[in-house]
C-alpha cells in the first residue's frame, strides 16, 4: 500500500487489482453464481449490474469474505484472499442499509475501525476529522446515526468505510434507499470522492444508469453468469446479448435471417417487417438467423415519408399507438403496418423542434440508418 | 372515577398492612399508634433477617448467572446458524409455560437423583432454571430490531468475532440484558413455588419464611418489614424506569 498525498490532504491510496477466476457458489439447489470470472484494475470504478437474484450480491459478499465460494479463485493483486476472514481482508464494504452501529456518534462509528487497532489518540482524531471532511459531515459529528438523514447516513457508512484506507471499497446498492434527486447528486458525490481517493471500486447496482453513469467499466450479470465486460459505452452501443441490448436502457429487438451479405452491410429478412438493412462487421452467411436491435432515440418519426435526400437505409411506415410527453423528449409507440409495435424516442432540441405535431393514431413513417442497426448475437438453433 | 375505584382496589390492602404495622396491639383492633414493631424487626427479628440475606443472594447470583447465560444464548440462537435451532429455542422457553409447581417437583426429584443436597446452591440452580427464559426473551426481542448487516459491518471494519460481541453487540443488546436481570432479579426475590421445593435447611428465602410465620399467626413485626419493603420496591422500580430510559435514549 502506497500513501501519496493530495492536494486536498487526503492520503491517497493506491487500490489493488481483483482477480475472481471461476467463481462457483450454490445455496442448496440454487445455483448463485455459475463461474464468474472477472478482472477488475487498480482504480478503476467497477460495476456489477444485474436484475435482483443475478448474482451480483452473492459475489460482492464473496470479495468481502461473508460468503465462501464452493470453487474458485479470488486474489487481490496476485495474493489469495479466500483464505482470511473478512476482518483481515484490505476491502471495506458499504451497505445497502448502511448498517452504521446505533449506539455510536458519527465520530465513534468513524472511529470505530482505528479504535479496534492500537492507534493514538492523536492521529485517531486526525483521521477521523479527515474523514468528516471528505465527506462533509464536520457539523453531525456529535450525532446518532438514527438522527441524520439516508444521504448523512450513507457518507457516514462510505467515511467509516475508507478510514482503514482499504485497496478495495465495495459499494452494495448505496443508493436505492434514496429518492430520485438525491440519488444523481451522490452518484456525482461518489465519482469525485473516488477520484480523491483513487482506490478499487466495485459497485453492485440493479439501475443501468447508476452504472452507467459513473463506472469506467461494468460486467452485466444475469442468472449467475457475466454476460458482457465493457465500458459503458461499450455495453450500451455493442450489446453482446440480446439480455444486454434490452437490460440496458430500452431498445427495439428484431429477429430475423441474413438473406444477403453486400461487405459490411447485411440484409435480414426480419418476422413482421420485412428487409432490415444493417452494417455490421465480422463473418456474417447468408442464412443465419440472428438478432438485431435498434435503439429508439436512433430512429427518426415524421409524418411525410423521408426524401431521398436523408440516408434512411430502413423507412417503415405504420400508425402511432401512444405518445408520453416527458418534456425533454416524447416516447411514441408505434404500430408497423406489418403488426409489429416499435419505441421511437424524439429528443426535443427546440421549442419548435416538434414539428407538425405528431399524435396519436396519426399516420407517420420511421426510419434509421443501417449504421445505427445492431447484430447482437446469433440465434443458435 | 375508574382511576378511584381502581386504585382503592389495589391500594386498600397494601393500607390496611400499613395502618396495622403502627397499631401498639397485636390483634386486628386498633389500641393506639406504636412504632414498637419497627423496633422489634430491628431488634429481635434475626431469623427475617437471615431470610432477608438468603433472598438478596439467591436473587443476585441466579440473576446474574442467568442474565449472561441468556443473553449470550439470544445472541446466539438471533444471529448464529447451528443445528436444531428451532428446538433450542422452543426449548429454553418451556419453563415460562410450565406450571410453577411441575417445575419445581421435577427439580426436586432431579436433585435427589444426581444426589445434590438442599440448600443454597441447589435453590440459586432452581432459580436460574426459570428465570432464564425471561432473559432469553427480552434480550432476543431487543435484538430482532437490528440487522445482521451490523455484525457483517463490524467484521468487514476489522472486528474479530470478540471484538464484535464486546463493542458492538453487547452495547445494542445492553436495554434487553438490564430489563431481563431486574426481571429475573424480581422473580427470584419473590418466588415461592419452587423454592418450596428446593430449599434446604438454613436456605429458606423472605417468601418461605414470611409463609411459615404466619402459620404460628401473624406478627405485626411482618407488617412493619412489608412497609419497608413496598418502600424499597418502589423506589427500585423508578430508578430502574429512569435508567432503562436514559439507555434507550442514549
Amino acid at each position: 500500500m502506497t500513501d501519496i498525498p493530495t492536494q486536498q490532504g487526503v492520503v491517497r491510496v493506491i487500490g489493488s487489482d481483483v482477480t475472481v477466476q471461476g467463481v462457483i457458489k450454490s445455496f442448496g439447489d440454487f445455483k448463485a453464481l455459475k463461474g464468474v470470472s472477472l478482472q477488475i484494475n487498480k482504480g478503476e470504478f467497477f460495476s456489477l449490474l444485474g436484475p435482483s437474484g443475478c448474482g451480483k450480491t452473492t459475489l460482492l459478499r464473496i470479495l468481502a469474505g461473508f460468503e465462501n465460494p464452493d470453487s474458485g479463485v479470488v486474489m487481490l493483486d496476485s495474493s489469495d484472499i479466500l483464505p482470511l476472514p473478512p476482518n483481515k481482508r484490505p476491502i471495506n464494504t458499504v451497505f445497502q442499509n448502511y448498517a452504521l452501529f446505533p449506539h455510536l456518534s458519527v465520530y465513534e462509528n468513524i472511529a470505530f475501525p482505528l479504535r479496534l487497532r492500537k492507534t493514538s489518540a492523536k492521529e485517531l482524531d486526525a483521521r477521523v476529522w479527515e474523514m468528516l471532511d471528505l465527506v462533509h459531515l464536520k457539523e453531525h459529528v456529535n450525532k446518532k446515526p438514527q438522527q441524520l438523514s439516508g444521504g448523512q447516513r450513507q457518507r457516514v457508512a462510505i467515511a467509516r468505510a475508507l478510514i482503514n484506507r482499504p485497496n478495495v471499497l465495495l459499494l452494495d446498492e448505496p443508493l436505492s434507499a434514496l429518492d430520485a434527486k438525491l440519488r444523481q447528486q451522490l452518484l456525482v458525490d461518489l465519482d469525485e470522492l473516488h477520484d480523491a481517493v483513487g482506490i478499487t471500486f466495485i459497485y453492485v447496482t440493479h439501475d443501468q444508469a447508476e452504472a452507467l453513469g459513473v463506472s469506467d467499466r461494468v460486467a452485466v450479470m444475469n442468472k449467475g453468469e457475466v454476460l458482457q465486460v465493457g465500458a459503458p459505452h461499450e455495453i450500451y452501443e455493442a450489446p453482446a446479448t440480446t439480455f444486454v441490448a434490452e437490460f440496458i436502457g430500452e431498445t427495439n429487438t428484431l429477429e430475423g435471417t441474413i438473406t444477403k451479405v453486400e461487405g459490411d452491410v447485411i440484409y435480414i429478412d426480419t418476422q413482421g417487417l420485412g428487409i432490415v438493412e444493417v452494417t455490421a462487421e465480422g463473418n456474417w452467411q447468408v442464412g443465419e438467423r440472428v438478432v438485431h436491435s435498434i435503439r429508439p432515440e436512433k430512429i427518426r418519426i415524421s409524418k411525410e415519408r423521408p426524401s431521398h435526400e436523408q440516408k434512411d437505409d430502413n423507412v417503415f411506415h405504420g400508425k402511432v399507438h401512444e405518445r408520453i410527453y416527458f418534456g425533454h423528449q416524447s416516447k411514441f409507440y408505434v404500430n408497423i403496418d406489418s403488426g409489429l409495435k416499435f419505441k421511437v424516442f424524439k429528443q426535443h432540441v427546440n421549442y419548435m423542434d416538434m414539428g407538425p405535431l405528431i399524435k396519436w393514431d396519426d399516420e407517420v413513417y420511421v426510419a434509421w440508418d443501417a449504421d445505427d442497426g445492431y447484430i447482437v448475437e446469433r440465434v443458435r438453433a | 372515577m375508574v382511576f378511584w375505584i381502581t386504585a382503592i382496589f389495589l391500594m386498600l390492602p397494601l393500607l390496611v398492612l400499613l395502618l396495622y404495622s403502627f397499631n401498639a396491639g397485636r390483634s386486628f383492633t386498633w389500641t393506639g399508634f406504636s412504632l414498637v414493631w419497627y423496633e422489634k424487626l430491628f431488634t429481635e427479628s434475626g431469623q427475617l433477617w437471615q431470610a432477608v440475606w438468603n433472598s438478596v443472594i439467591v436473587a443476585v447470583v441466579s440473576s446474574l448467572v442467568s442474565t449472561v447465560i441468556g443473553s449470550l444464548g439470544a445472541i446466539g440462537i438471533n444471529w448464529y446458524r447451528f443445528s436444531y435451532k428451532p428446538y433450542t429455542t422452543s426449548l429454553s422457553f418451556l419453563p415460562l409455560v410450565l406450571p410453577e409447581i411441575v417445575l419445581g417437583v421435577s427439580i426436586l426429584v432431579f436433585f435427589n437423583m444426581i444426589g445434590l443436597p438442599l440448600g443454597m446452591v441447589s435453590v440459586i440452580i432452581a432459580h436460574t432454571t426459570f428465570t432464564l427464559p425471561f432473559v432469553l426473551l427480552m434480550v432476543m426481542a431487543r435484538l430482532s430490531e437490528f440487522d445482521f448487516s451490523i455484525i457483517e459491518a463490524s467484521r468487514d471494519l476489522g472486528a474479530t468475532e470478540f471484538q464484535t460481541l464486546v463493542r458492538v453487540i453487547i452495547p445494542i443488546s445492553m436495554p434487553g440484558i438490564l430489563s431481563g436481570f431486574l426481571t429475573a432479579f424480581t422473580l427470584s426475590l419473590e418466588d415461592f413455588v419452587v423454592t418450596l421445593f428446593v430449599s434446604g435447611p438454613g436456605s429458606s428465602t423472605l417468601p418461605l419464611y414470611i409463609f411459615s410465620a404466619i402459620r404460628f399467626g401473624v406478627t405485626p413485626t411482618i407488617n412493619a418489614f412489608s412497609v419497608l419493603l413496598i418502600l424499597v420496591t418502589v423506589a427500585l422500580a423508578v430508578s430502574a424506569q429512569r435508567l432503562l430510559k436514559y439507555l434507550i435514549k442514549a
